[in-house]
């Protein structure tokens, strides 16, 4: 077991799983019993034969030496992915348990990781030499550009028009007026080829049925939108960085192309937002050398797990792409240079009033900006009449917890973790309240995950 | 978040307030504030109103955002008592989340494949960890709490492995409410035994379950002071209240407790006096016994007229007001006779041990043999059973069950199977197991899953042989398995692990005979499949947990 430091806990390997009955019928596979020949290798590749109803046995392997994520193979027909098999072969990997104690790879498994590395690699050489997509003829795509941004533009005024006349009669008019309204608006947007503007425009549809206090939230949330549009129709006056802001605010296609930051990175959280088209998981990095907090966003069909893997607690030594725009977060995974592995690492912590402070600044920038991701230290879970707050150990200050996150099953793991001492939390901050997404107990201990 | 938001007395305050009202009456009835009418030339009054609105609203909304700063502290909660003991291993602390996680099962979700079940390991795992002394890790607790509230049979062990922290936390969650009523006193830490004045002052005022906790833990200590405090308030109790300390004397009861139990017999509460008649039955020695004794004496006897010795019985032909103040309930149950019902408790609250010297001094054993006539032998022998159950007296235990190779043992004798079970369990375990054992080596598993059921976990060797060989004749014989499943699934939780190795051999699928069940093979492959993987898991969840193997009772022969 001498690499037993850098196994995966039960939690890690589970969170891989792409929904609940999977992560059960794992778990249930996560022992010796129906494995046999396996084994792992020190390069990452855990491999097994698993007795299935069949005849023969489901030839399972799974290739952790990969930054985005565990690859995986299995010879079984679900469509699952991973299939219980993989996450029960990592359990028992993560378990140390002997069935797949370190050893050398039969030629099937050795097989497929090679091909499959290989493949990977082509295609990372492909993508640092090729040049983008569609450039062939600048020109034309120049045009397109024009093209849209006209159709933007267009967009744009006209929902400025819909602002002013809403503001005009009066918002009191707009809990009447139904949804109905900001549907054929967002459609419009979605015309207009404006998805940013779209999206907003269905939230203000929401909000007169969101209950007290919704004309302030109104209010605030046409006057953003109506900062936007303005934003857009007058990009270009604004300095290059809001520039970018604005354009990634409104929905135009970027891309990450910053010059790549390397660092060891710590996964402080990972945690997926589902509609029904579309699952999109955000993945929060800490760069422990440079201090950087870096958003990795990953999607999948609906029903299917994003690809991009990154359970808590490890860290991956990596170069990351930041996306263009002032205070932008999110980044792209660029060349790893080591598997990702668990780390006793935290990242520093700030009080509340820091992290309050963190996003008022951050708003500068940004102004749409909902929440910032911040690490708060030494606070104190605190029951505040039916909802719940963050509380400095050490000075009389609080941040409310969000709305969303007083419903979370993660809150009681929270107060749990807690049991009234301080502990350290990461989470989102912003005007609505603190979102806890991952927790460190006092002392030593595991990153406990709460979203 | 508007405890968060600026404070009410900042100056921008105001400005926000006469936005948001322009804003719902709309420009055209109240003009925003800091725009003058007509005030871009050449544009008609209003006209800019609803823009300059939303640009002075947009300023107003970043800057409250902007200028966000925390609230101020609600009472933090009280710290969680500290929790002493040791941490759990790794291993094992990633065994139970995942254990855990195996919780919300969808029952009868067809057939049970290859893999173990998880929630039905939880039990012991949670046994052990309890023997062990491990405290729960925290992040554990809200899981554990629900699976309690889910399943009563695992409260226990679950509230007691989840530790002082769980209670603290169920104080703060309505939905765990249940766990402050299912731990006496909530956890509220008991006085120092010894401080008579703690301890009297909780005594008098303190919540019921406090109340109950606390007898519980004097009682365990020092029987006789917890009766003296008992009797300190006993008259002014409310009679459920009295009936559950009454009850509480079951443990370390003694021939001290008489007085104040046959004091009791004249209680108010009809349930006070039969709990008291019952505890003082169990006394052998007490007068309430020996008036018993007397009178379902003058019940049997042993007619020496016929050619062998029989028992006779005339039971009771009334019931007085004696019998009625020593517990007897007048009023049988509908669709029994008044006699038969009498003589039954009768019968059940007298020692055991008078019975020889009535019968002929014979033993037990030769008791039990005696023909009854006119057939009250079933009335008979279940009230020696309950006698027996009631007065732990295994010498009687033995007689009753008889040999578990007799015929009348696998169907319905004098003595139920359920009558057996009871009757096993004042038996030593591995004399319960033995008897088990034989019981299957005759009759086989149909009839045994009730009298596996009180057996000692793990199985004693002979017993863990016997089941695994009655499976495989069922399986010779060419049936499916789950006719079984019951008995598969105790065995599964109750094997010793170490007999993992053996049935390999089982695991193969076996060539079917001309009149098997057609694919029975095969499942049976699976269903063993299943058992040896959930031994192996067992034995890896009890090594986790630091226990070399699991305890099993001193080898028997």
């Amino acid at each position: 077991m001498t690499q037993q430091g850098a196994r995966w806990t039960a939690d890690q390997v589970l969170a891989l799983a792409p929904d609940t009955a999977s992560r059960k019928a794992g778990s249930k596979l996560g022992a010796a019993g129906p494995w046999s020949e396996g084994g792992s290798s020190d390069e990452g590749t855990v491999w097994g034969l698993c007795k299935g109803s069949g005849s023969k046995p489901y030839r399972t392997v799974v290739d952790i030496a990969d930054a985005s994520g565990p690859a995986y193979k299995c010879t079984c027909p679900s469509r699952k992915f991973p299939c219980k098999h993989a996450l029960g072969l990592l359990l028992l990997w993560a378990s140390g348990d002997a069935a797949v104690a370190s050893g050398t790879a039969p030629d099937w498994a050795e097989q497929w990781t090679e091909g499959r590395r290989k493949r990977s690699a082509e295609k990372r050489a492909a993508g640092a030499d090729g040049s983008p997509a569609g450039s062939a003829d600048p020109e034309a795509a120049r045009r397109r550009a024009e093209r849209r941004a006209e159709r933007i533009t267009a967009g744009a005024t006209e929902l400025e028009q819909r602002l002013t006349d809403l503001l005009r009669s009066g918002l009191a008019t707009a809990e009447h007026a139904g949804y109905g309204l900001w549907e054929e608006t967002a459609a419009r947007m979605v015309d207009a080829q404006a998805p940013g503007l779209a999206a907003r425009v269905r939230e203000l549809g929401a909000i007169p049925a969101s209950g007290p206090g919704w004309p302030v939230r109104l209010l605030e949330e046409c006057a953003l939108l109506h900062l936007l549009d303005q934003g857009w129709l007058r990009r270009d006056e604004l300095p290059e960085e809001l520039a970018a802001t604005v354009g990634s605010r409104v929905g135009l296609p970027t891309s990450a192309q910053g010059p790549p930051v390397r660092d060891r990175w710590l996964v402080l959280a990972q945690y997926d937002v589902a509609d029904a088209r579309l699952t999109t998981r955000r993945i929060w990095l800490y760069g422990s050398d440079s201090g950087r907090t870096a958003l990795l966003l990953s999607y999948g069909a609906a029903g299917r797990a994003p690809e991009l893997a990154l359970p808590v607690g490890l860290a991956l030594e990596a170069d990351l792409l930041p996306y263009p725009g002032a205070g932008q977060r999110r980044a792209a995974l660029g060349e790893q240079f080591a598997t990702a592995a668990p780390t006793a690492v935290r990242p520093p912590g700030v009080t509340t009033t820091r992290a309050a402070v963190a996003y008022g600044e951050a708003l500068r920038t940004d102004p749409w900006l909902t929440s910032v991701p911040v690490t708060l230290d030494r606070v104190i879970p605190t029951p505040d009449g039916d909802s719940w707050q963050l509380s400095d150990a050490d000075e009389d200050a609080a941040l409310p917890l969000t709305p969303a996150a007083r419903s979370r099953p993660g809150l009681w793991r929270l107060v749990a973790l807690s049991g009234g001492a301080p502990v350290k939390v990461f989470g989102e901050c912003g005007h609505q309240g603190f979102t806890p997404l991952t927790a460190w107990p006092a002392g030593e201990g595991i990153p406990i995950h709460l979203s | 978040m508007n405890r968060t938001s600026a404070p009410a007395d900042s100056p921008t305050s105001g400005a926000w307030e006469e936005l948001v009202t322009t804003a719902l009456l709309g420009t055209d009835r109240r003009t925003p504030p800091g725009v003058a009418p007509g005030v871009a030339p050449g544009v008609a009054p209003g006209r800019d109103a609803p823009a300059a609105l939303l640009d002075a609203a947009a300023m107003e909304t970043v800057r409250r955002r902007a200028g966000l700063i925390p609230a101020r502290s609600a009472p933090r909660p009280d710290p969680a008592p500290e929790d002493p003991r040791p941490s759990l291993p790794a291993p094992a602390a990633r065994r139970l989340a995942m254990l855990l996680a195996d919780r919300p099962a969808t029952a009868g979700s067809g057939r049970r494949g290859t893999a173990p079940d998880l929630v039905e390991l939880l039990p012991q795992w949670l046994a052990t960890a309890n023997a062990r002394g491990f405290t729960a890790p925290p992040e554990t607790l809200p899981a554990l709490l629900d699976a309690a509230r889910g399943r009563t049979d695992l409260r226990p062990s679950a509230l007691a492995f989840a530790g002082p922290r769980a209670l603290w936390l169920a104080r703060l969650n309505p939905e765990w409410r249940f766990a402050l009523r299912a731990t006496p006193g909530g956890g509220a830490s008991l006085p120092h035994l010894d401080d008579t004045e703690k301890v009297r002052e909780l005594w008098q005022e303190g919540l019921f379950a406090e109340r109950v906790a606390l007898l519980a833990a004097i009682r365990a200590d020092a029987p006789r002071a917890a009766r003296e405090l008992l009797a300190t308030t006993w008259a002014t109790e409310r009679a459920e209240d009295r009936l559950m300390f009454l009850d509480s004397l079951r443990d370390g009861l003694g021939d001290e407790d008489e007085p104040f139990l046959e004091q009791s017999l004249a209680d108010r509460s009809r349930n006070v006096r039969a709990t008291a008649a019952e505890l003082l039955s169990s006394l052998p020695g007490s007068a309430l016994a020996s008036r018993m004794a007397a009178r379902a004496w003058a019940c049997v006897a042993v007619d020496h007229t016929r050619d062998t010795p029989t028992i006779t019985v005339e039971a009771p032909h009334e019931c007085d007001a004696g019998m009625e103040r020593d517990g007897i309930a007048a009023k049988p149950p509908a669709g029994r006779g008044e006699r038969s019902w009498w003589f039954g408790q009768l019968v059940e609250a007298t020692p055991l041990g008078t019975w020889p010297a009535r019968l002929g001094n014979r033993t037990p054993e030769g008791i039990v043999a005696l023909p009854v006539g006119d057939d009250w032998q079933g009335e008979l022998h279940a009230a020696w059973c309950r006698a027996a159950v009631r007065q732990r007296n295994a010498v009687w235990s033995r007689a009753l069950l008889g040999a578990p190779s007799a015929p009348e043992a696998g169907g319905p004798g004098a003595v139920s199977l359920a009558e057996r079970a009871k009757l096993l369990s004042t038996l030593e375990a591995d004399e319960r197991a033995e008897w088990v054992a034989g019981f299957i080596a005759t009759h086989g598993l149909s009839e045994a899953f009730q009298l596996l059921g009180v057996c000692q976990v793990p199985w004693a060797p002979p017993l863990g042989q016997a089941v695994v060989d009655a499976l495989n004749i069922a399986r010779d014989a060419g049936s499916y398995p789950w006719s079984f499943s019951g008995v598969m699934g105790l065995a599964e939780r109750c094997l010793d692990p170490v007999a993992a190795n053996p049935l390999d051999g089982l695991l193969a699928v076996p060539e079917e005979p001309q009149d098997a069940s057609p694919g029975a093979g095969g499942y049976w492959a699976e269903a063993f499949q299943r058992l040896v993987t959930t031994l192996r898991l067992r034995a890896a969840m009890a090594q986790e947990l630091g226990v070399e193997r699991e305890e099993s009772p001193p080898a028997h022969d």
